[in-house]
């Protein structure tokens, strides 16, 4: 079964980069370009794998991660939260609201698709 | 005035055996006096022991006692007893009182009763002479009168009167007067210094005190004893004969109990302050302790020596009821008419031991005084005297006191010679006992309290011996015939109120009671009241301070300023004191002070304190005082040391000045580090947000490069369509890393204020059209309208021509982002703002801002999205814009409504306002560096 990727961010060359990228590894990719809208997608695609921007506009790939924890529906949803921030603090931040991994901008695509295959693969919790 | 001669008739002694018993008893004296002193100088102090204390101080009971207290027993019964009650009264209060005179006075080495009371009121020079010549005078016919006694025994004994007497020369008394003499210069003056008691002179008293209790004790139990079977007897005997066996107390002479009260005060004052009571019971006290067995000891020896007073004078009157015969020579008279000359020897030889006694302590004791207070402190001073030695300055002063003891016995003699039998025994005592009490309340109330001031006591001291001199000294020389004495009676003038003897019309006083009750009244009274409105102050308030609390000399020191050293001060010291006693006290001194040598003291105010009180007991207070004075006087006064203290004084004022000043400043400065720390703090968080800021926007574009150029680089067989939109996308967010550096650096150039700017006067229309026509092709692109209007006539401004097109196209292009596609509306418009200014507006009819993003507007990074995806652009654009427009000394700010468009206007100053040359506001780059 094909497995459903959510890519939340707010600049559209980096959408488009990233959907690209991941349709043509054999995903189901859906895009959104602020937090309400990854909210809003979520519900509505239910995705097996989020890959959420943390500097966005509305609300923010933190509190987004932290709504989407709350609600036993995303339970079983993989969190990867992308960041042009590097600091150690960040990452610490992210992984407290629940997110399940981690990757500073700029990433390589092949470091992106092996992140998100160990992920998704069967038993990983 | 009856005389034994003639009447009763006994058989009387040889004259040569009297004065070879008299004399030969004086040898002995001497014998005594130069064994004690051996002693002592071998370290065996034979008056060191309390009984040879309290035995001196019976120096008290004179001639006048010996044969005047069986007298006056004789013809007024008790009336003998008070002088003997005050002194018991003083003596029970000894532990107090009299310990405390002598604890002081060793504190402060004061040499005689006048020295105390100058000493107290801050070594008063003044005060001291005056008491001094006062008690010397009071004193003299008290002298007068134990050269009488001894004459008048004399007579008794050998029945010759000394006025039948050949010539002056063959007057035994004088002769008596000159051994005298003597032997108070032998033994009264051996040392300068007070510390070295006299030990010959009071063992030779003590010795002398025994003859005459013994002499009375043997008389009185012989008459008592022998002569009658007992008392009981004697007294039967006089009832039977006189009906009453004593006087009741108020049938003589109309006395009151009042008057025995005042005698009692009397006579305990007179004990106190009497100058030979303070030599013996104070100045040559060996031990403190002494006194408190004193205490008993005296009134003991004053019980014993009246014992048989009484006993002796009812005897008397019944053996020589039926002769005209002076109570006074009862005592010598008895055993004369018995035929008992042995006894009657011992009697005489007693009463010579109670009248010597007297003559050589009071002599010694106002030979100190007068010598202490007049003499050296006038010497001492003199400029040669500071050439002279130790042995030459003591033996001078010694010297000067033998002179005195000889004026003292001249002047007794004399006084005695010249008022002959006027005057009795008691009366003479008596008017010298009121004189001395005048001292008591400047002397005890200077001794416990500490308020008691030299105004004080100089004005009751004044007072007291006026009313002394004019109730009592003045009646007692008329009534002895000395001059016209009606006016006595009558008040001089013819006012009775000022009449001496009944003072102010008050009757009913014996004149003596009136005499004390006024004197000593008035004394006290101005005493106090001069004490309370003329407080001491200053260096006599200190020391009456120490005086009364007997405070340490060694106490705090205080503040001296002198060049006078320790050697120096020594040097005069070993003048008056001797090298080795010099060298002994300080010494003491130092080590007192913890330190080894006394080398290390130093002159401060306590050593001067010090140096002065161990001058004092050689020379007395006043004179201490001056020859330090002297000593110090070329370090201390002279007007340019005041001169430097003051400026001393001066400086340390300037320095705690500047010190606040400079402790004023460091505190401004402290605040002002911490404002500066906090705003450091601030912008290096500020730094540290624009660094994150500017990584963020770099990595952002980054992301997207690398993503897509590594598809493109795994995959060549992508549609062509994808690559070609790839690249573009590349290629874009190149342009935009470009952008965002360049943005950057400009910033940084502007912040950190290294720009180059080349201010000119520039037509702003022209800034405004270059603007336009570099943005009109993306205008139309984007086909947006754009709306100019610029006002006429406007005048030239003062800016730097590229970067004012860099703001107009920043404000150009950001509204340019957020206008809607077709249907876009930018209005620029230019006109004059306020006086001096150009303003410049560019209005967008775009989403507006959000009223909480206001603030933000001009920060970096800050963008507001209005609704939008992510507009373009670096979000440095208006932080620029603000930069450098502050850097023109403009002004940039921002309206707008949601909805409703933005509308963008900076002002740039003309350049009339400005003077060429001056770099265009560009103070602003030092102001505000951070670029806020």
């Amino acid at each position: 079964m094909t497995k459903k990727i959510l890519v939340v961010d707010d600049e559209e060359n980096i959408l488009i980069s990233l959907e690209f990228l991941l349709q043509r590894a054999g995903y189901d990719v859906a895009v959104a370009h602020d937090g309400d809208e990854a909210l809003a997608q979520a519900e509505r695609f239910a995705p097996d794998l989020i890959l959420l921007d943390v500097m966005m506009p509305k609300k923010d790939g933190y509190e987004v991660c932290r709504l989407l924890r709350q609600d036993p529906r995303h339970e079983a949803c993989k969190i990867v939260l992308l960041t042009a921030k590097g600091r150690d603090i960040d990452r610490a931040k992210g992984l407290a609201q629940g997110a399940d991994d981690y990757l500073t901008k700029p990433f390589s695509t092949k470091e992106l698709l092996e992140h998100v295959e160990r992920l998704l693969a069967p038993g990983t919790v | 005035m009856p005389s034994a001669e003639g009447v009763f008739s006994w058989q009387p002694l040889p004259a040569w055996l009297a004065a070879i018993v008299a004399f030969g008893y004086l040898s002995l004296l001497f014998a005594v006096a130069y064994r004690a002193d051996r002693q002592a100088r071998l370290g065996r102090s034979l008056t060191d022991a309390g009984w040879v204390y309290a035995l001196s101080i019976a120096v008290y009971c004179t001639a006048w006692t010996y044969f005047g207290s069986v007298g006056r027993a004789a013809s007024g019964g008790l009336w003998f007893l008070p002088i003997y009650l005050g002194p018991t009264l003083v003596m029970l209060l000894a532990p107090v009182l009299v310990r405390r005179m002598v604890r002081v006075s060793k504190e402060w080495r004061i040499t005689s009763v006048s020295d105390f009371i100058a000493t107290r009121y801050g070594r008063a020079a003044g005060l001291g002479r005056f008491v001094s010549l006062f008690v010397f005078v009071g004193v003299v016919p008290y002298v007068a009168l134990q050269l009488k006694a001894i004459a008048f025994a004399f007579d008794v004994l050998t029945g010759v009167p000394e006025a039948a007497a050949a010539g002056w020369w063959s007057d035994r008394s004088l002769w008596v007067a000159v051994v005298l003499v003597i032997f108070a210069a032998l033994f009264g003056t051996r040392h300068l210094d007070v510390t070295e008691r006299h030990e010959g002179l009071v063992a030779a008293i003590a010795f002398e005190s025994v003859v005459k209790l013994a002499a009375f004790l043997l008389l009185g139990a012989w008459v008592t004893f022998v002569v009658f079977p007992g008392p009981g007897a004697i007294v039967e005997a006089a009832q039977a004969r006189f009906g009453t066996a004593i006087a009741p107390l108020d049938a003589v002479d109309g006395l009151h109990y009042g008057d025995w009260a005042v005698m009692i005060l009397l006579s305990g004052l007179a004990f106190l302050l009497l100058p030979r009571q303070f030599q013996v019971m104070v100045v040559e006290n060996v031990r403190v302790g002494h006194v408190d067995r004193a205490a008993w000891q005296f009134p003991a020896y004053l019980l014993l020596i009246n014992l048989f007073v009484l006993p002796v004078a009812l005897a008397g009157r019944l053996f020589f009821a039926d002769v005209s015969l002076d109570p006074d020579t009862y005592v010598l008279a008895l055993p004369l008419a018995q035929g008992q000359s042995l006894l009657a020897l011992l009697v005489f030889l007693g009463g010579i031991s109670a009248a010597t006694s007297m003559v050589i302590v009071e002599s010694v004791a106002v030979a100190t005084m007068v010598c202490n207070d007049w003499v050296a402190p006038w010497w001492v001073r003199r400029r040669q005297v500071a050439e002279l030695g130790h042995a030459e300055i003591a033996g001078t002063l010694l010297w000067v006191r033998r002179v005195v003891i000889a004026a003292v016995l001249a002047c007794g003699y004399g006084y005695y010679r010249l008022t002959g039998e006027s005057f009795a025994l008691v009366s003479i005592g008596l008017i010298s006992f009121a004189a001395v009490a005048q001292l008591a309340p400047a002397a005890l109330g200077g001794l416990f309290w500490a308020g008691g001031s030299r105004t004080g006591a100089a004005a009751g001291i004044a007072l007291g011996v006026l009313v002394w001199s004019y109730t009592l000294m003045l009646p007692s020389l008329a009534k002895s015939g000395w001059f016209e004495a009606h006016w006595i009676e009558t008040g001089p003038w013819g006012m009775v109120w000022l009449q001496p003897e009944r003072l102010f019309g008050v009757e009913g006083m014996a004149p003596l009671t009136a005499s004390v009750v006024w004197s000593l009244g008035l004394n006290t009274l101005v005493y106090v009241l001069f004490s309370l409105v003329f407080p001491p102050r200053g260096a006599q308030a200190q020391g009456a301070r120490r005086f009364v609390r007997v405070e340490s000399s060694a106490g705090a020191g205080g503040v001296w300023r002198g060049r006078v050293g320790v050697p120096a001060v020594a040097q005069v010291m070993a003048r008056f004191l001797g090298e080795d006693r010099t060298r002994e006290l300080l010494l003491g001194y130092a080590r007192e002070r913890g330190l080894a040598a006394v080398e290390a003291l130093e002159v401060d105010a306590a050593f001067v304190r010090f140096a002065e009180t161990m001058l004092a007991g050689a020379i007395g207070g006043a004179a201490a005082r001056l020859v330090l004075e002297t000593l110090l006087e070329e370090a201390t006064p002279s007007f340019d040391d005041v001169m430097h203290v003051l400026d001393e004084a001066n400086q340390i004022r300037t320095y705690s000045r500047m010190l606040e000043e400079k402790s004023r400043a460091l505190e401004k400065a402290t605040r002002r580090l911490q404002e500066a720390n906090e705003k450091l703090t601030e912008l290096d968080r500020l730094k540290d947000e624009f660094i994150s800021a500017v990584t963020h926007e770099l990595r952002t574009p980054l992301t997207s490069i690398r993503a897509l150029a590594e598809i493109l680089a795994d995959d060549p067989d992508l549609p062509r369509e994808d690559r070609l939109r790839f690249y573009r996308i590349i290629v874009r967010e190149c342009e935009r890393l470009t952008r965002l550096v360049n943005q950057v650096l400009d910033l940084a150039k502007l912040e950190s204020g290294h720009g180059e700017w080349q201010p000119e006067a520039l037509e702003m229309r022209d800034l405004v059209q270059e603007a336009i026509e570099t943005i009109v092709p993306l205008a139309q692109e984007k086909q947006v309208r754009l709306e100019v209007s610029i006002e006429p006539g406007l005048p030239a401004v003062w800016a730097d021509r590229d970067r004012v097109v860099q703001v107009i196209l920043n404000l150009l292009n950001n509204a340019l982002k957020f206008v809607p596609a077709g249907a876009g509306i930018i209005t620029i418009r230019v006109g004059r703002q306020a006086a001096g200014e150009v303003a410049v507006q560019v209005a967008d009819n775009g989403p507006g801002i959000p009223p909480e993003f206001m603030p933000h507007v001009f920060d970096r990074f800050r963008q507001a999205t209005g609704g939008l995806a992510k507009p373009p652009g670096t979000g440095l654009g208006l932080a620029i814009c603000k930069r450098i427009v502050e850097h023109l000394g403009g002004r940039i700010w921002v309206e707008s409504l949601p909805g409703e468009g933005a509308r963008f206007t900076f002002t740039v100053p003309i350049a009339e306002r400005l003077e060429p040359g001056n770099e265009g506001g560009g103070h602003d780059d030092e102001e505000n560096p951070s670029g806020r």
